[in-house]
């Protein structure tokens, strides 16, 4: 940062006009983008640095980084089935979260895109109500539906209920995405004779790949950030990790090491993930329509 | 925009959606209606003065209207800092290339924890004996205690609302920055545009479209937010940081006060409804002028 201060003088001065004002625009981007970047880091560090600590380092001194390097927070985790049974229940409903969700919005998403029938538009916007509806409203009818129906406690109830907001907001994804395919490439499969299903898998979806994948992500990146409803929705045997993270707080205080090392695991999945589709992000927040 | 054709057989395509989205949604909607206008405790109503109970004694309740009022201060300051600042570092991100690929990587990275791992971060971060944050304000001087004064709480739940989702606005400005054709700049430059020109005349229009779905999406999400403040101040010092969905759970879970609960959830269901109302009305407006 500093060096970017002392360099701009420096430039010579029979640069063109443009071309130092380009030098030092370049240079100012990079000030303000390393600064923003170190902002959005600086707690997640502090959560690294804290779950390589001992517990003791973390209570008696102030350290900025591990001065008693210690995996053993992690290895708490690793090896008790308590702990990441909670990983394996969370990536389970956020799987099948994730199939569901595709399978029901993607004939939906075509027919959104391709007719127009009678209440599609009212029909596109209670969908969209549906993502819009706070989860907290439904914590406790979920719950009871859940129950009554024999499903508490069930990795499908949470995948099930996690639906509720992924469904619409893969038909938006989709939909987008189908929009910009040209309607001739249906209407050319239909007279060579390709019958529906199998235009769709065959020639369609390998068109929307993108599409699929970034809403596969999406769905993916809901079902794992949410915590009220699948929280609610569990007690044991599908608890998610996000859920357990909270038992850390033991008799003796908490246990921070073990809840810091926790942390830095759900954060994983995401940071592998999103490597694939950092091209399509923005385009999958806009709802496909950038 | 393509034309459509008229298919009344579409419905069945839609179909599938239709019966999960109205058994995950419908039913349990229908669920809180009917505990809106019943007695939890057995208690029968009959006329409709009764029925209607619960909707009264929840507008003349001070706790809702104090719960909604400290979430629009909330949504507004939060949507005041993200938007500006999202527009100005979709602004200074690199156009291409590798550091481009590293920037977006990074700073969508807040946007996959989960969010009560949000929480437990900027709680560990804040405080006083064992946080970053926390001690460095300390050894400043200045008093910060983020479970004790009402100030430090808000200024905690808000950095970290900014922390989180800013990025999300600046993804989407970035994304409408680099649908402009270079022969725009050209122009500009032609015309020896100052740079604050080509912001108002050039860049912002064109990121319009995009900028609305942040400035909506921002303001739902926000509307509803719940685990991120829960996790960090569980709604306090007092009541001073519990927003509507934490003043909800509190009553419906908590308290199980059923009734009430339920009546304020249609409200603030029929809040969102109105709000995404105007969201699709803006987006499907802005769908046709073809951005």
């Amino acid at each position: 940062m500093s060096d970017a201060t002392t360099t701009t003088p420096r430039i010579p001065e029979d640069l063109t006009a443009g071309g130092t004002r380009r030098r030092v625009k370049v240079r100012g981007s990079v000030v303000v983008m390393t600064l923003y970047l170190l902002f959005l880091m600086l707690p997640i560090y502090w959560l690294l640095n804290m779950s390589l600590k001992t517990n003791t380092e973390i209570l008696n001194s102030f350290t900025l980084w591990p001065s008693d390097l210690t995996l053993a927070n992690y290895r708490t985790i690793l090896t008790d089935p308590s702990w990441y049974m909670g990983y394996v229940n969370s990536i389970i409903y956020v799987t099948m979260n994730t199939v569901i969700s595709l399978a029901v919005a993607l004939p939906a998403a075509y027919a959104f895109s391709r007719y127009s029938f009678l209440g599609d538009k009212h029909l596109f916007f209670w969908l969209l109500t549906n993502r819009m509806a706070p989860p907290a409203v439904f914590a406790l009818p979920f719950f009871q539906l859940y129950s009554s129906v024999g499903l508490f406690d069930t990795h499908i109830a949470v995948a099930l209920a996690h639906t509720l907001f992924n469904v619409p907001l893969a038909v938006w994804i989709l939909e987008g995405f189908m929009r910009g395919v040209p309607k001739e490439i249906d209407e050319t499969a239909y007279i060579d004779g390709y019958s529906f299903g199998k235009f769709f898998v065959k020639i369609f979806m390998p068109l929307i790949a993108s599409g699929i994948g970034v809403a596969a992500f999406f769905c993916f990146m809901f079902s794992w950030v949410e915590l009220l409803l699948s929280r609610t929705l569990t007690s044991v045997d599908a608890k998610p990790i996000a859920a357990i993270m909270t038992r850390t707080q033991g008799a003796s205080g908490i246990d921070w090491g073990v809840l810091a090392a926790a942390g830095i695991l759900t954060i994983l999945p995401g940071a592998l993930v999103i490597y694939f589709v950092r091209n399509y992000i923005a385009k999958g927040f806009a709802l496909g329509r950038v | 925009m393509q034309t459509k054709t008229v298919n009344q057989k579409a419905w069945f395509l839609v179909l599938p959606v239709l019966v999960l989205v109205a058994f995950s949604a419908v039913i349990p909607l229908m669920t809180v209606v009917n505990y809106s206008i019943q007695d939890t405790f057995g208690g029968e109503f009959f006329s409709l003065e009764d029925k209607l109970m619960w909707f009264r004694e929840m507008l003349e309740s001070q706790r809702m209207w104090d719960a909604l009022g400290r979430q629009l201060m909330f949504s507004g300051i939060i949507l005041a800092i993200e938007v500006p600042l999202g527009v100005f570092v979709a602004l200074n991100m690199p156009k291409s290339g590798f550091w481009a690929s590293f920037c977006l990587v990074m700073m969508s990275l807040p946007l996959l924890i989960p969010w009560n791992v949000v929480g437990t971060i900027w709680q560990i971060f804040g405080r006083v004996d064992i946080g970053l944050l926390g001690n460095t304000l300390d050894a400043l001087g200045i008093d910060y205690n983020y479970t004790q004064d009402t100030f430090d709480a808000w200024v905690t739940i808000i950095v970290m609302d900014v922390w989180h989702w800013t990025s999300l606005v600046a993804l989407l400005a970035y994304a409408g920055l680099k649908s402009i054709p270079d022969a725009y700049y050209q122009a500009a430059e032609i015309d020896q545009a100052s740079r604050w020109k080509v912001f108002r005349y050039i860049e912002l229009p064109k990121m319009m479209g995009v900028l609305m779905i942040a400035i909506l999406l921002r303001f739902m999400d926000s509307f509803m937010i719940y685990t991120e403040p829960f996790v960090v101040t569980g709604g306090g010092p007092g009541n001073a940081t519990t927003l509507l969905s934490i003043d909800l759970v509190k009553m419906a879970l908590g308290q199980f006060d059923l009734g009430p609960a339920a009546a304020f959830s249609i409200m603030y269901f029929l809040v969102i409804l109105a709000i995404s109302w105007v969201f699709y009305t803006v987006m499907t407006n802005l769908d046709k002028r073809g951005m």
